[in-house]
C-alpha cells in the first residue's frame, strides 16, 4: 500500500477552514480550523454532543457544511476514506463479497487485486468466505475499516473505532491502524476514550459545543490544564473543559 | 447500479425463507383461487318436513289439479334436501348443526292454498341456526328459492283464473264444490239482449235493457283483457341488462384480477420497502450515498429489483390460474404490460415506505398496515356507502397504486374499461409521485 499517495512526511494532506454546521438555531460545529499531515494520527475528543461525529460526517461528505472549506492535497491519493461508528457492511454477504462490492462501487482499477490486498492487510484472508453475520465484533470492525481503505485514501476518518470492542480486539485494531499511519495514511478518529487518545494520537483536537478548544499534542493539553489540576490526560481534559466554561 | 442489483440478489438468495415464500406464495394462491373458482358452490343442507297428510298433496282449483310436489321441487333446486318425519326432529337437526335450516310445510298448507288470494294465505315455516355468515347465506338462498316457488305457483293460479275469465266472457262449464255449472257468458248474453231489443219491446223494457246492452257490449270487448292484467300482476316487473363501463368482466376472471393484484402488491411493496430499509439497518445507506451512488439511482435500483421479482411471480400466478379458469392467452402482451406497470408503482410505494423506516421489520409492518386497508378501500363498490364517502374513497384510492393496478390487470385480462393505456398512465404518474416521496424521505433521514 502506498499510504495515501505521495507527499512529504508530515505535509498537510487535508486543510480544514471555518467549518460550520447548524441544525435549526443550534450550532453543532462552529468555525473549526485544522490541518492533518501525512501519516499523522489525530484524535478528536470531546463530551457527548460536542460535534465530533458531525465534523467527521462533514469531512466524509455524508453531510454538507453550512460554511467553510475542506481542501485535500493535490497529490493526496484517493478521496477521503470513512469508517462510521457502527459497521456499515452487509451481514448476509461474505467478507470478500463486501470488499468486492465496495471496490467496484469505488471504481478502483483492479477490484480483485484490491480485495486480495485488503484481505491480507486486515489479516482476514482465512475468513474471506465467511458471512459478516458470523464474524466477531472485532473482525466486523476490521472489515468496516477495510472498506474505508479500498480507494487507497490519503486520509482515513474513524468514528469511535474501538467503541464496541473488547481489550484484545482493541489492541489488534490499534496495531492495524498504526501500520496504516506508518505507511503514510493520515488517520483522524473521534473517541470518548481519552486514555486511548493519549496512548495512540500524535495530536488531539478538543471539541465542546461545536467549538474547537484545543489543537495540539496530548502533552501540550496536559500542560495547558496544569494550572487547574494535574494527573492523567482525562483529568486534564475535564479540567480544561471546566475552565473553558463547558 | 449493476453491482447493487447483484448484491441485492446475493442477499435475496441467502434469505432462503423469503425466496421460498416468494415462490410458494403465488403457487399456493393460484391453486386456491383455481380450485375455488372451478368447484361448484356447495348447496346448504336444509331439512324438509312435509306435514300434509298422506294422499292429500293434490288440490283441485277449478278444473286444474295442483300438485304440492311441483312446488317443493322448485324449493329444493338451490339447497340439498334432508327429508325428515317431524318438526321436532327437524328442530333437533338444526340445533345440532347437521343442517343449516329446516323448511316445514304445515298440515293446513293446501287447504289455505285452495282458497289462495281469497282469505288467508298459506305459509311455510323456516328455522335457521349457525353463525351470522352461514345464516345470512342460507337465509338468502331459502328466500330466493321461496320466491321462485311462489312465482311458479302464481303462474298456475294465473292459468286457473284465466280459465274462469275466458268462461265468463265466452261461456262454458265451470266446476265448483264438485258440481258442474253451465255459464252463458257475456257475449251470448249480449246477443240475447240484442235480439230482445231488435224485436221492438215496450218502451219500459227498452229503457230497462238499454243500459244492460251497453254494459254487456263494453264487457264483451274488454273483459278478456283481465287476463293480461292478471299476467302483469303475476310478474309485474321484468329486467333487461345494460353494462355501461365497457365489456363486462365475468366474476371469476375479475376474482383472478383481484387475487393477482393483491399478490403483486404484497410481494412488491414488502420487497421494495425491505430492500431500502435494509440499507439503513445495515448502516450502509450513508456509505453508499456519500458519492458511490446517487440516492435517486439507489431508489431506482430497488424499484427495478422489486418489480423484476414481483412481476414474474404474478405472471406465474396468472399462468397457474389459467389451468382452472379460461384466460385469453392472446392478450399475454397486455398481461405483461399491466403486471410491469403495477409492479413499478407498487415498488415505488414500497421504497417510499422503506425510506421512513430504520429497519426491515418496521418497514414490512408499515407496508402491510398501509397496503391492506388501501386494497379493501379500492374494492368498496359504489352504492354500498354514502355518495360523499364513496367519492372520498375513490380519491384516496386514486393516489395509491392498488386501484389503478387492478384496473390495468382487469383491462389486460378481461379487456374492460378504463383501457389499459389509461391505467398504465395513471400508474406511471404514481411511480413519479412515490419516487419523489422516497427521495424526500431519504433526504430527511440523512
Amino acid at each position: 500500500m502506498t499510504g495515501g499517495g505521495g507527499g512529504a512526511p508530515g505535509a498537510a494532506v487535508l486543510v480544514v477552514r471555518g467549518i460550520t454546521k447548524r441544525f435549526g438555531t443550534r450550532t453543532a460545529v462552529g468555525g473549526v480550523d485544522f490541518d492533518v499531515g501525512r501519516g499523522e494520527l489525530l484524535a478528536i475528543i470531546g463530551p457527548n454532543g460536542a460535534g465530533k461525529t458531525t465534523l467527521l460526517s462533514i469531512l466524509a461528505g455524508v453531510q454538507e457544511a453550512d460554511g467553510g472549506t475542506i481542501e485535500q492535497a493535490a497529490d493526496g491519493g484517493g478521496r477521503v476514506g470513512w469508517v462510521p461508528q457502527r459497521t456499515a457492511v452487509y451481514s448476509k454477504l461474505t467478507v470478500a463479497e463486501n470488499l468486492r462490492l465496495f471496490a467496484r462501487l469505488e471504481q478502483v482499477a483492479d477490484p480483485h487485486m484490491t480485495v486480495t490486498r485488503m484481505l491480507e492487510q486486515t489479516d482476514l484472508a482465512a475468513r474471506a468466505n465467511d458471512e459478516l453475520g458470523q464474524l466477531s465484533g472485532g473482525n466486523r470492525q476490521r472489515v468496516n475499516i477495510a472498506v474505508g481503505l479500498l480507494a487507497d485514501p490519503a486520509v482515513l476518518l474513524l468514528d469511535e473505532p474501538s467503541a464496541a470492542l473488547d481489550p484484545r480486539q482493541r489492541q489488534r485494531l490499534w496495531a492495524f491502524i498504526t501500520t496504516l499511519t506508518d505507511r503514510g495514511t493520515a488517520v483522524i478518529f473521534a473517541t470518548h476514550d481519552i486514555a486511548e487518545a493519549e496512548r495512540h494520537a500524535d495530536r488531539v483536537l478538543v471539541l465542546a459545543d461545536g467549538e474547537l478548544l484545543f489543537d495540539g499534542t496530548p502533552n501540550a493539553l496536559k500542560t495547558s490544564a496544569a494550572a487547574v489540576g494535574d494527573g492523567d490526560l482525562e483529568e486534564a481534559f475535564v479540567a480544561f473543559l471546566k475552565a473553558g466554561g463547558h | 447500479m449493476r453491482w447493487l442489483l447483484v448484491k441485492d440478489l446475493q442477499i435475496l438468495r441467502r434469505s432462503k425463507m423469503l425466496v421460498g415464500l416468494l415462490i410458494a406464495y403465488p403457487i399456493a394462491i393460484a391453486l386456491l383461487i383455481g380450485l375455488a373458482l372451478s368447484s361448484a358452490p356447495t348447496k346448504p343442507r336444509v331439512a324438509f318436513v312435509d306435514e300434509i297428510p298422506p294422499g292429500q298433496s293434490t288440490i283441485a282449483l277449478g278444473s286444474t289439479k295442483l300438485d304440492l310436489s311441483s312446488y317443493t321441487r322448485k324449493l329444493f333446486t338451490a339447497v340439498t334436501e334432508v327429508p325428515l318425519a317431524s318438526r321436532q326432529q327437524a328442530l333437533g337437526e338444526v340445533r345440532s348443526g347437521a343442517v343449516l335450516a329446516a323448511l316445514i310445510i304445515p298440515p293446513d298448507f293446501l287447504i289455505k292454498l285452495s282458497g289462495a288470494g281469497f282469505d288467508v294465505s298459506p305459509t311455510v315455516e323456516v328455522v335457521y341456526n349457525g353463525d351470522a355468515l352461514k345464516q345470512s347465506f342460507v337465509r338468502s338462498t331459502v328466500t330466493a328459492a321461496l320466491a321462485q316457488a311462489n312465482a311458479g305457483l302464481a303462474e298456475q293460479l294465473d292459468q286457473v283464473a284465466g280459465g274462469y275469465i275466458e268462461t265468463i266472457a265466452d261461456g262454458g262449464t265451470i266446476t265448483a264444490l264438485g258440481l258442474q255449472f253451465k255459464l252463458l257468458g257475456i257475449k251470448d248474453t249480449l246477443s240475447a239482449v240484442d235480439r230482445v231489443l231488435a224485436d221492438r219491446p215496450s218502451p219500459a223494457t227498452r229503457r230497462t235493457l238499454a243500459p244492460v246492452q251497453s254494459f254487456m257490449s263494453i264487457g264483451a270487448t274488454n273483459f278478456i283483457r283481465f287476463k293480461d292484467v292478471l299476467s302483469a300482476v303475476e310478474r309485474p316487473v321484468g329486467e333487461t341488462d345494460t353494462v355501461l363501463s365497457g365489456r363486462r368482466a365475468p366474476l371469476d376472471t375479475f376474482a383472478v384480477a383481484v387475487a393477482v393484484t393483491v399478490s403483486l402488491m404484497f410481494v412488491c411493496v414488502l420487497l421494495a420497502s425491505g430492500l431500502i430499509a435494509l440499507e439503513r439497518e445495515e448502516n450502509t445507506f450513508a456509505r453508499l450515498t456519500r458519492g458511490l451512488i446517487a440516492p435517486g439511482r439507489l431508489l431506482a435500483a430497488k424499484v427495478a429489483l422489486a418489480a423484476a421479482c414481483a412481476a414474474p411471480v404474478a405472471f406465474v400466478m396468472l399462468a397457474g390460474v389459467s389451468v382452472f379458469v379460461p384466460l385469453d392467452w392472446a392478450r399475454v402482451g397486455e398481461w405483461i404490460a399491466a403486471l410491469v406497470g403495477g409492479a413499478l408503482a407498487f415498488a415505488a410505494l414500497g421504497v417510499a415506505i422503506g425510506s421512513l423506516a430504520r429497519e426491515v421489520r418496521a418497514a414490512s409492518l408499515l407496508a402491510f398496515l398501509l397496503s391492506l386497508p388501501l386494497a379493501f378501500l379500492a374494492l368498496v363498490p359504489s352504492g354500498s356507502v354514502a355518495p360523499g364517502i364513496y367519492h372520498a374513497i375513490r380519491a384516496i384510492s386514486a393516489i395509491f397504486p392498488f386501484a389503478p393496478a387492478l384496473e390495468a390487470v382487469n383491462a389486460a385480462i378481461n379487456d374492460t374499461s378504463p383501457s389499459l393505456g389509461v391505467a398504465l398512465a395513471h400508474l406511471a404518474g404514481l411511480v413519479v409521485l412515490f419516487g419523489a416521496a422516497a427521495r424526500l424521505g431519504l433526504r430527511r433521514l440523512r
